[in-house]
């Protein structure tokens, strides 16, 4: 493992993160402030409490989720798209440098900034709910593991983009619904039986359920499936990326 | 002792079944400088590509120092530092940390002296906070070279590093590649400019189609392939040559005041001597004598035309 390139990616990477520190800061707080205006405060209020959790503090873990995934996609697909789309992809593909190198130093970049941002908006979410963290091994654990699995996501996906419209498509049509729908906002056992069975199959229920039970020990699927569930994903995920990079799929000719 | 590049039958078929590179044998040897001269598309850039790990050559083998580029490609691709034909370059980073980037990236420990040499050598040193997208084209050319030459290799390919670039900056080129050259380093550079292979190569490679037509020493091309003219100005116009003169190839231009004798500078005798003696015997007075000889452009020109005809 060459870590002095690896280190050279992940520095450069974080390097534009920190030139956009503020932007990088501001904007997940202020739509973090303003889901807990509107759902905490405004219609929170007049929901009962969720399992003994006010409904302000039960969606605080499905928030976090919900920044951390898009935030680890988006730049961990834009981190290797941007250098395939301006041409600086060259300089990896030249370099003495293995396909996993590359993608430790990308993905562990775009994971870091997702987990960061992750923080923030735990730490605002703070300052509107009491919030208790029962668990916080196991949700540093979940928010981590979260981070990676996203990231590597959002890398398969910048290296399948040839676009900037197709970087925004699956995001925007499959990761934000299954979030949404990923009981973010609720908890699955409010859905009718059948919607209950047909949530199940996605993913980021399990992801959301593991998450909250290390702040609230509530699940809505017993904690050892949400932890299988996420590893499965990052092996998936994993598998995709040596199967991209042994064939050269879209990146070397 | 092998050659610092050795391409054995290198060829590549793209995805779409065109065949860039049609078996490729070329070794090039420490320390030269290879111009690669080609038109648009003739594989010059797959051939640089398939070297540097750009793009992976569908069958052949090619070596660097020794190591295999595929199989061995870590030591391979450290010795090789490329600068690409497009200006690819991150436009809101600056100077400084791109050039940092790729010496880090081809796993060399940070040395803030030495990138300071090499931007201070390609007069880049005042420029080194700026963003890259404030920078002028020549300018950012001189950033390529720069992190090119960040983690120090020993074999530097240029893909038509001076197209599009003033004179002022192409005779800093040169005298950039020159320097290196010195210090030891082989240097491939692709070029459709014949003035820069001609002002700056040890060999010349000429590539068509993805074949490589020939690879000879500049100096013996130009003898070999150089055809010579000599150009007698007369006293007097003539209105034909004269039939004395017939067994001579000769033509007459400038209405009649030049004689032109094209003569091959490889054959035993030029008949210089005997023209020489003809024309007095004849009496043509002569004014002046000129001789020039064909450039590589022209070398070039007919060779790949006949490698167009040929096909």
């Amino acid at each position: 493992m060459n870590w002095t390139a690896v280190g050279a990616i992940y520095r450069f990477e974080m390097a534009r993160f920190f030139r956009t520190l503020l932007q990088s800061f501001i904007s997940p707080v202020i739509s973090t402030s303003l889901y807990f205006v509107v759902f905490g405060a405004a219609i929170g209020s007049r929901i009962d409490e969720v399992e003994g959790v006010s409904y302000g503090a039960f969606i605080v873990p499905g928030l976090v989720m919900l920044s951390v995934i898009t935030q680890a996609i988006s730049n961990a697909s834009f981190g290797i798209y941007f250098p395939k789309f301006i041409g600086t992809i060259y300089e990896l593909l030249s370099a003495p440098i293995s396909f996993i190198e590359i993608v430790t130093g990308y993905v562990g970049a775009a994971a870091t900034k997702a987990l960061f941002i992750g923080i923030v908006i735990l730490v605002t979410a703070s300052l509107f709910v009491p919030m208790r963290i029962e668990h916080p091994v196991a949700m540093l654990a979940f928010l981590v593991l979260t981070c990676l699995s996203f990231a590597l996501l959002g890398f398969i996906l910048g290296i399948w983009a040839s676009n900037f419209e197709q970087l925004q498509l699956v995001p925007l049509l499959v990761i934000t619904p299954l979030v949404f729908l990923g009981g973010s906002f609720y908890s699955i056992s409010m859905l009718p039986p059948l919607w209950q069975n047909v949530a199940l199959i996605n993913p980021v229920v399990y992801l959301i359920s593991g998450f909250r039970w290390s702040f609230y020990g509530l699940a809505d699927v017993p904690v050892a499936v949400s932890l299988l569930a996420i590893a499965g994903f990052t092996a998936l995920c994993l598998g995709a990326i040596w199967w991209i990079f042994r064939t050269g799929w879209r990146i070397r000719a | 002792m092998a050659a610092m590049v050795e391409i054995r039958d290198a060829r590549k078929v793209y995805d779409g079944g065109f065949e860039a590179l049609k078996g490729v044998t070329l070794d090039i040897e420490e320390g030269e400088i290879l111009a690669l001269l080609g038109p648009n598309g003739a594989g010059k850039t797959t051939l640089i590509s398939c070297i540097c790990g750009i793009a992976v050559p569908s069958s052949g083998e090619i070596r660097v120092g020794g190591h295999d580029v595929v199989r061995e490609y870590r030591a391979a691709r450290a010795l090789v530092g490329l600068v690409p034909q497009e200006v690819n370059l991150e436009p809101f980073e600056t100077v400084w940390n791109t050039v940092r980037f790729t010496r880090g990236v081809f796993g060399r420990p940070r040395d803030d002296a030495h990138l300071e040499d090499i931007l201070r050598r390609l007069s880049l040193w005042d420029k080194r906070s700026s963003k890259i997208n404030a920078l002028s084209g020549g300018m950012k050319r001189r950033v390529l070279i720069a992190k090119a030459l960040s983690h120090d290799p020993q074999v530097l390919f240029l893909d038509e590093p001076t197209a599009g670039v003033d004179v002022e900056l192409r005779r800093d080129m040169w005298q950039i590649v020159a320097g290196l050259k010195e210090a030891g380093v082989t240097i491939i550079l692709t070029t459709h400019y014949i003035e820069e292979a001609e002002a700056i190569a040890d060999r010349v490679g000429v590539i068509n189609g993805g074949r490589l037509l020939l690879v000879e020493e500049k100096a013996a091309l130009m003898t070999r392939m150089g055809r010579k003219e000599l150009r007698i100005d007369l006293h007097d116009r003539l209105d034909t040559v004269p039939p004395e003169l017939a067994e001579f190839d000769l033509a007459l231009e400038d209405g009649g005041r030049t004689l032109v004798y094209s003569y091959d500078t490889a054959a035993e005798r030029t008949g210089i001597s005997r023209l020489v003696a003809a024309m007095a015997e004849a009496g043509i007075v002569l004014r002046d004598l000129r001789t020039s000889q064909n450039s590589l452009e022209d070398i070039f020109v007919g060779l790949v035309h006949d490698g167009e005809d040929a096909a």
